[in-house]
């Protein structure tokens, strides 16, 4: 127990300080506002930077699962904080996209409505308090805190379309929270606990009457989380919804549809894994079929939206299809793949929705839009705006042209880049489970899961040749968008970040395979969690 | 007790969806209070109904389930409410903000 120990705690406070610190600062200090919030997220970025070292690094073959007491009670009575490969994972994950949104939102959007960054840090705080909570009702306040937020940064830049968007968005919602704290409930009135790690445990030997209850509390809290990860038939607000919020809250919202995977991984690995005896693989069919059915219907969505706002929203539904059928597929090989999938496709759907407003601003409809918006604030005038957005980007078109291609080759997961190697590595684990110590033959499902894998990619790649000859090449305004170097940087620092997971992808690689399989032995994680020593002196006063 | 309790939060729940799928946003918000009503009643059923027990402990005093209730999803309870109850002010007046610039109290936004 050391202070880097306290570190853990950090991801979480620190945003909800900044935006609390944020929020008396007066609005026409924007950029002021932007700075400090730029420095906490880079902060928070460096501290997830060493949590991650910390959790790789500490044991080899141990899940390096590091336990943080609240309250310093001790497991199963306080709720605690853990810190292992997968939430390390998710927290760098988190602060990369959060560090590019920022930068892009501080050239022209945090103009568009109020409190933008408070928002913004309050959001990252409940995602970074989702991926380290251990425990079921914590995690439900972190969720709705990042909810919250949400749907004030939906709404942020107002206008029709967002205020609509934002009804339908707040109402599924507020009806999925009704869910999980059903789920919730009756989690704990079956077996008594909140604690995931204590759940885990008492899982294999609670009775038959107990159990059905259990069962019955888990899938809520699953579909829950499937509607937030946007699982067909659930998801049919999701396109809608990214593709009415303002860039860079959807370029954030990339990574809201991977909370919901993330915590159906860690829950669906930990309470019902290895070692769950009588619900082994519950809920596993549903994942990987209904993952199956929303890679389909996202496929079909991406060839049928005309507007690339709706071409990414159902890149995002192929996305966490892809994830959710590789959790139901069970296989701990697949899984590492899918983490390495998750990270790239997060990414790159960052960079598009970024990406997607600078091609679009040429065009009439795009403009329009941001023209109402800051016409209903009014407090920003024409030349301003030019003066402000700082130093304009030479070869625009080739620029953007670039950054597109790059795009459409992630997401459409052709080689060289790390969408490419993303699929290859679950295809890899589909087909090769003798790594992970099985030999069972290739089901049915598994050929199923394969061929909606390929031909999602198909269906990205004709879109996007569609979406881009008509945009680059047969555009017919043939205006050139002005484009600012703080808004293509970060466009630029992401398709980066995924240019160097395709060259790094083996010692990444490794990191995903350990991950994956401290996820395949959850009684460490239990362990860890149950014996967390308490900090200070020992207890008796 | 348990029959009033189970068909409360049974009624509130089947008003609750009833209203959640009907077109006008002020249904839609009555529907979601009412469900969250429904919500909060079945959190407390789950720490099992208990009449005249106290859920904290005298100062110095032994807790047991024989004489306390489980404090738990009280706790819970308290913290569902107060969220419920935040998140449906801010859907007021996103309700209101859509009433005015559609003209219509459609959720869709038109009739």
């Amino acid at each position: 127990m050391n202070w880097l120990h306290h570190l853990i705690i950090l991801p979480i406070l620190l945003p909800i300080l900044t935006a609390a610190a944020l929020i008396p600062i007066d609005e026409r200090n924007r950029t002021l506002k932007g700075v400090i919030a730029f420095t906490s997220i880079v902060v928070v970025f460096i501290i997830s930077v060493l949590l991650m070292q910390m959790a790789a690094s500490s044991g080899e073959g141990e899940t390096g699962a590091s336990v943080y007491l609240l309250g310093n009670w001790p497991a199963p009575f306080g709720i605690v904080l853990v810190l292992d490969r997968l939430s390390a994972l998710m927290l760098v994950l988190t602060g990369l996209l959060a560090m590019a949104t920022q930068v892009f939102s501080m050239a022209k959007w945090h103009r568009a409505g109020y409190h933008f960054h408070s928002l913004f840090q309050l959001m990252l705080a409940g995602l970074n308090g989702a991926f380290l909570t251990g425990d079921l009702f914590n995690l439900f306040v972190f969720f709705e805190m990042m909810l919250a937020a949400s749907y004030g940064l939906l709404l942020h830049g107002s206008g029709p379309m967002r205020v609509k968007a934002g009804l339908h968005y707040i109402a599924v919602n507020l009806a999925t929270s009704s869910l999980f704290l059903i789920g919730v409930s009756l989690i704990y009135g079956a077996t008594g606990t909140l604690n995931m790690a204590d759940l885990a445990m008492r899982i294999t030997t609670i009775g038959p009457e107990s159990r059905m209850l259990m069962e019955a509390g888990a899938a809520l809290l699953g579909i829950a989380f499937l509607v937030k990860a946007g699982m067909w038939p659930l998801g049919f607000w999701l396109p809608a919804t990214y593709s009415a919020a303002t860039p860079p809250v959807a370029a954030i919202f990339a990574i809201l549809t991977k909370v919901g995977v993330y915590i159906l991984l860690r829950l669906s690995m930990l309470l019902f894994g290895s070692d769950a005896g009588a619900s082994l693989g519950f809920g596993q069919p549903v994942l990987l079929y209904g993952g199956l059915l929303t890679i389909g219907f996202g496929a079909i969505g991406v060839l049928a939206s005309q507007a690339m706002g709706r071409l990414a929203g159902y890149c995002v539904l192929v996305s966490s299809g892809t994830l959710m059928a590789a959790i139901g597929l069970g296989n701990g090989a697949v899984i590492g793949g899918a983490l390495f999938y998750l990270v790239s496709s997060t990414l790159t759907m960052c960079a598009f929705f970024l990406l997607i407003e600078l091609v679009e601003r040429a065009r009439d409809a795009g403009a329009d839009v941001l023209a109402v918006t800051m016409e209903a604030y009014g407090d920003v005038d024409e030349n301003e705006a030019e003066k402000e957005g700082g130093v304009a980007v030479p070869g625009t078109m080739a620029v953007l042209g670039l950054c597109f291609c790059a795009c459409a080759i992630l997401l459409s997961g052709l080689p060289p880049l790390s969408g490419f190697l993303a699929k290859f590595a679950m295809l890899h684990g589909l087909f090769n489970p003798a790594s992970f110590g099985g030999d069972a033959p290739v089901s049915g499902a598994e050929w199923a899961y394969t061929a909606l894998l390929i031909l999602s990619g198909l269906a990205a790649m004709i879109a996007m040749n569609r979406v881009g000859i008509r945009t680059f090449w047969t555009s017919i305004e043939g205006t050139i968008p002005r484009v600012f170097l703080i808004e293509i940087t970060p466009v630029l620092l992401l398709l980066t970040a995924c240019v160097f997971l395709s060259f790094q992808a083996g010692p990444v690689m490794r990191y995903m395979d350990a991950t994956a399989k401290s996820l395949g032995e959850p009684q460490n994680y239990i362990g860890r969690v149950m014996s967390a020593p308490r900090a200070g002196p020992a207890a008796g006063e | 007790m348990e029959l009033v309790l189970s068909a409360g939060i049974g009624v509130l729940t089947a008003s609750g969806v009833w209203l959640l799928f009907r077109p006008r946003t002020y249904q839609v918000i009555i529907g979601l209070s009412l469900l969250s009503y429904a919500v909060n009643l079945f959190i407390f059923g789950m720490g099992r109904l208990r009449v005249n027990a106290p859920p904290v402990l005298e100062p110095g005093g032994v807790g047991g389930l024989l004489t306390h209730t489980d404090p738990i999803p009280q706790a819970l309870v308290l913290t569902a409410i107060v969220i419920g109850f935040a998140m449906t002010a801010l859907f007021l007046v996103v309700l209101l903000a859509s009433r005015g610039f559609t003209g219509t109290d459609h959720v869709d936004g038109r009739e």
